[in-house]
């Protein structure tokens, strides 16, 4: 207990040293606060961000849509809606692909080339099309997160099923099952962990795509809210969505690490 | 039940490596009878293995005439149950689904399926390992539910690919027991590839030594030892020494092969 408690000190120790570091530069007015905002301010800001506009009225509606009524939480929500969408797109379209390319060599040859001409071209780098084929709003925001998307999960999909040990499906087809079982019961089972791993990862860059889709064609959402920011030179307001991206961030690996913790209970050497 | 429920006829398997054609089994004549324990044995490269895969239907014959059960083999299925060396369990299914799995496959209905884990798991002393995954059980443990997973599905036939190679001799020597337990009581056809030769004339109604490529039957012994039978017997030891003296002529042709191989 007290070991435990030792390292939670020690690991504090560079953060803490850090911001006061940082509080000291901004109170000795060496930098303006458009450049580098003290970070009590950026906590404030960050307070009056995420807290509701208005009081608590409880004819309104229920307290937690209240609680959630603040700008934060909104564009929090928002955020969170694409990726969901550009991701069951993009992850839902390259799943079943990956899983053909990977369990059908003709399919494979046909389609391969294509996809290695396609996957280096970052989502990014679609932003003008995107906009003269979406014009602006969510369409074209969802058409680039779910290309973000949609190569991690088709790699580690294909990768998957052409990994999966031939011993398996020698064993199953022994033991009476046909095409469909052996899909479904083994082929994808055995390949869940590369498919995982490809969730992951296409989770990841949506991530990284929302925010950059925000900032050019909406304004809605944590991207765009940074961005405008900006223009005020509000640099506190920018920190502290920043630091709400992190936190988002981290949420959501946390949970996907939970999640293939929990879906490969099974395999060797998953990481907890 | 007068058919047999082997019978080859000049089974002959050709493979192409490297642009060079190896004949791994050739002529190959073979009978066994249903209830029938029999052991291929042989060094490695006499192609034991590749007549289990033809009779399980993995690997087909490129020439002869192969039938099981008097029908002749196209292909796998649930009639030649195959129990693998490497266990080949399912290492996402916990025991008992993993024992399930042929009965589900096969749309048996749950009770009866929940009935017959039940009794498989008990007959392996497997119950109190029902919720574990093949990676939290040792190598014993898992060709236990290798076992149980193709008892499950009651295939007349067993077909066993050096199953208790990879297992150290103690656990092996209780394996072997309980097989012959559950072939005393079940009248399965066994047909078990082995490369040790106690473990042979331990198991089998008959041995089967086979020759280094091309693989031909070389000798067939009948062991007619009544089990339980005691290794350190003279009668074992008689045979041990025969036996032994027929597979090292087909080990000194594969080392000689081997030597010429590298001398290349």
């Amino acid at each position: 207990m007290a070991g435990h408690a030792a390292r939670l000190l020690r690991s504090l120790v560079v953060p803490v040293l850090l911001l006061a570091a940082w509080e000291g530069i901004s109170l000795a007015g060496w930098v303006t606060p458009i450049i580098l905002p003290a970070p009590t301010a950026v906590a404030a800001r960050w307070w009056a961000y995420l807290a509701p506009l208005e009081a608590f009225d409880p004819a309104a509606g229920p307290w937690w849509r209240w609680a959630l009524s603040g700008e934060l939480p909104h564009d929090v929500l928002t955020s969170l809606m694409r990726i969901a969408v550009g991701f069951l797109i993009g992850g839902g379209l390259a799943l079943p692909l990956g899983l053909l390319m990977g369990a059908r060599p003709r399919v494979y040859e046909l389609l391969n080339p294509l996809v290695q001409v396609l996957r280096p071209i970052p989502p990014i780098a679609y932003i003008p099309l995107a906009i003269l084929w979406f014009g602006l709003g969510d369409p074209p925001a969802f058409f680039l997160i779910s290309l973000g998307a949609f190569f991690p999960v088709l790699m580690n999909t294909i990768a998957g099923v052409r990994a999966v040990d031939a011993i398996y499906l020698r064993a199953a087809r022994n033991l009476g099952a046909g095409q469909w079982t052996l899909f479904w019961r083994v082929m994808i089972p055995a390949a869940m962990p590369y498919i995982l791993t490809g969730i992951r990862v296409g989770v990841g860059v949506a991530f990284i795509v929302v925010i950059v889709a925000e900032m050019i064609a909406v304004n809605t959402g944590l991207g765009y809210r940074i961005l405008e920011a900006r223009e005020y030179f509000w640099s506190d307001k920018v920190i502290a969505g920043m630091i709400t991206i992190g936190l988002c961030g981290l949420g959501i690996d946390l949970g996907m690490s939970r999640l293939t913790g929990r879906l490969l209970r099974w395999h060797r050497g998953v990481e907890g | 039940m007068s058919a047999p429920a082997i019978l080859a006829r000049g089974v002959r398997k050709v493979f192409t490596a490297g642009g060079r054609e190896v004949v791994a089994l050739d002529g190959i004549d073979l009978e066994v009878a249903p209830g029938e324990l029999v052991c291929l044995l042989g060094p490695s490269g006499c192609g034991k293995s590749t007549l289990l895969n033809a009779i399980a239907g993995f690997s087909l014959p490129t020439g002869g005439e192969l039938t099981a059960l008097g029908k002749p083999v196209t292909g796998p299925g649930p009639d030649r149950a195959m129990v693998f060396q490497e266990y080949a369990l399912f290492p996402w299914m916990t025991v008992e689904r993993n024992v399930a799995f042929g009965l589900e496959v096969a749309g048996a209905a749950p009770a009866r399926i929940a009935e017959v884990v039940e009794g498989l798991l008990r007959k392996l002393g497997l119950t109190e390992f029902r919720d574990r995954y093949p990676k939290d059980l040792s190598g014993g443990m898992r060709q236990r539910v290798a076992i149980a997973r193709v008892l499950a599905i009651d295939s007349p036939m067993l077909l066993m690919d050096e199953p208790f190679g990879a297992l150290d001799a103690l656990t092996r020597r209780s394996l072997q027991d309980e097989l012959l337990r559950i072939w005393s009581e079940l009248k399965k056809t066994i047909v078990f590839v082995t490369h040790g030769i106690e473990e042979s004339i331990y198991l089998a109604d008959r041995v089967v030594v086979m020759t280094y490529r091309p693989g031909t039957v070389k000798r067939i012994v009948p062991i007619t030892l009544p089990r339980p039978r005691d290794p350190s017997s003279g009668e074992f030891n008689a045979l041990k020494r025969e036996i032994t003296a027929l597979v090292m002529e087909e080990q000194a042709r594969h080392q000689a092969d081997e030597v010429h191989a590298t001398a290349d």
